[in-house]
């Protein structure tokens, strides 16, 4: 074998290796995140976790009840919010604007997209709770909502653009408006990628702290109303982790796993979901 | 009948094309769509050039030419789907039973004119709710099952589908997508149906079925097809027109335009020396 040959065979190896490690990092990352949650959080998981109000210091158990439920709450009044907007607007964007409009839109929203979450905040608490004069969890939801938008509205546009023209022209020839051909074919082409889009926007907020601050705020109580403060899963894991006491930090850890269990849990529903149904094969 | 529904074929011929044996044999034909004066254009772009021609009732008229002649812009014209596309303008009269299809609604319109397109593009739906599409947007009143069961007989393929109706259009052969296709065309009972180069995706055991099946369709409905293939014109058509550089050159019953045509640059092409 030449000096030439083994050369290359060499660098062709290194670089299976390296890619292949690189692939494995990214996926243990994930895992020991997960095993380093069960190992710390796993232990004050228990029914009163999910069931109780938390403690005050000193006394042992307690648990995040209305943390989990504020959540809920919050990230129901983001989708309700911030899920119809981008998807319509996509839809705008996608069948109905040209080609400028489409840029300049699409440009907002990636910068939308951008913005710092704390930005978020500090606007939903200009707009939301200043002229209110307290924190509420529908200040909490819009600012939540708000972040939904610009995720919501490029990827579903991407995916309704990705329906084959000749599946409209099929709807127009036989007699469908604009509005039902999208209704009736274009949606429905497309509702696996839509969803999985919704999925990813719902998860991505369902982490964020900034935006709740000093929006909903923090609650240690159950929230008396949409229009009161309420706890949520991040805040509540931002308060404990960094308060000295260690039954907090288990309680804190829990929390985190919690989050993310919920987000898992969601996930694995909407790919049932989505594997019901005829997809549009790739041409 | 309106009046205007049933001009002679010859009026609508170019001068060069008429021959006159078969003046009077035309004479006789009602034309369901008629073209007349038709110029258009693409932006600035012009694409067809003074068009007048007929379709005739219950006869398949076949638009042939070589790649880029116009004559699948003039086929769409038929049903307005030139509309879709943007800058896209159209000058000239269109008349489906002596009405201008220009000023009707476009939905209605195309609801009598139906389409069959290029490749096989049935609804990411079942083969059942495919045909039921049309029906069901269009609010009909008649029993589902049965229009598609009619349907689908006639597009010959419900003996293939009729125990698997609920299964996906995808798991259908592409020759069965098409034939699929045209049912669900037929489906809201369209008085015209345009089929634009419908088997050029397709093998030749189930173009020859499609040939076939236009062939028995004529006693249904209208029928004009766009086609590359001049031995698919010769076989199924009893009217060709000729396009040429979005000209319409010659449009003679088919017979006649493969056997004598009457321009030298029809003869050319049919004899494969260009296009």
């Amino acid at each position: 074998m030449s000096a030439r040959l083994r050369w290359r065979k060499f660098v062709s190896g290194f670089m299976l290796t390296m890619t292949g490690v690189c692939a494995l990092v990214s996926v243990s990352v994930l895992f020991f995140i997960l095993g380093y949650l069960v190992y710390h959080g796993g232990t004050s998981i228990s029914w009163n976790f999910f069931t109780k109000l938390p403690t005050p210091v000193g006394e042992t158990g307690g648990g995040m009840a209305n943390a989990i439920l504020g959540s809920g709450k919050l990230l129901l009044l983001a989708t309700l919010f911030g899920v119809p907007i981008g998807f319509f607007g996509a839809i705008y964007l996608a069948e109905f604007s040209g080609s400028t409009t489409a840029f300049i839109v699409r440009y907002a929203a990636d910068l939308l997209n951008g913005v710092p979450s704390i930005v978020i905040g500090i606007f939903a608490y200009a707009l939301a709770v200043l002229p209110f004069k307290h924190f509420s969890t529908l200040a909490g939801g819009f600012a939540l909502g708000l972040m939904m938008i610009p995720i919501t509205l490029r990827s579903t546009e991407e995916f309704l653009r990705g329906v084959p023209n000749a599946l409209r022209e099929a709807a127009m020839a036989l007699g469908a408006s604009k509005w039902k051909t999208i209704a009736s074919v274009i949606v429905p082409a497309a509702y696996r990628g839509i969803l999985t889009a919704i999925m990813l926007a719902f998860a991505r907020v369902a982490g964020e702290t900034a935006p709740l601050l000093f929006t909903a705020f923090g609650n240690r109580f159950w929230s008396s109303g949409w229009n009161q403060p309420s706890a949520s899963l991040p805040v509540m894991i931002y308060t404990y982790a960094i308060a000295p006491y260690e039954d907090w930090h288990r309680q804190a850890w829990a929390a985190g796993l919690v989050l993310l269990g919920l987000i898992l849990v969601i996930n694995i529903v909407a790919r049932g979901i989505l594997s019901r149904g005829i997809a549009v094969p790739r041409a | 009948m309106h009046a205007s529904a049933r001009p002679a074929v010859s009026v609508n011929i170019p001068p060069t094309t008429v021959n006159a044996p078969t003046r009077d044999a035309q004479a006789a034909l009602t034309m369901r769509m008629t073209v007349s004066k038709v110029n258009f254009f693409y932006g600035s772009k012009q694409t067809l050039f003074d068009i007048n021609m007929g379709i005739a009732t219950n006869k398949v008229t076949a638009l042939i030419g070589p790649s880029g002649c116009g004559k699948s812009t003039l086929l769409r014209t038929l049903n307005r789907m030139h509309e879709t596309v943007r800058h896209a303008r159209l000058e000239g009269e269109i008349q489906l039973d002596g009405q201008n299809i220009l000023t009707q609604d476009v939905t209605a319109h195309r609801r009598r004119v139906g389409m069959v397109f290029q490749r096989p593009n049935p609804f990411p739906k079942s083969i059942f709710d495919n045909v039921a599409y049309g029906l069901r947007i269009n609010g009909s009143k008649l029993p589902v099952a049965e229009a598609v069961e009619k349907s689908l007989r006639h597009a010959a393929l419900w003996d293939e589908v009729k125990d698997h109706l609920h299964k996906s259009a995808y798991e259908l052969s592409g020759g069965q997508q098409q034939r699929l296709c045209i049912a669900r065309a037929l489906a809201v009972e369209p008085e015209v149906l345009l089929l634009d180069e419908p088997c050029s995706a397709l093998d030749p055991i189930s173009t020859a079925k499609i040939e076939e099946l236009l062939v028995q369709l004529k006693d249904l409905c209208t029928i004009s097809i766009v086609t590359h293939n001049m031995q698919q014109a010769a076989r199924v058509s009893d009217f060709t027109a000729f396009l040429l550089t979005g000209q319409l050159i010659e449009f003679s019953p088919t017979p006649q335009l493969f056997t004598t045509p009457g321009d030298p640059r029809t003869e050319a092409y049919i004899t494969g020396r260009f296009g």
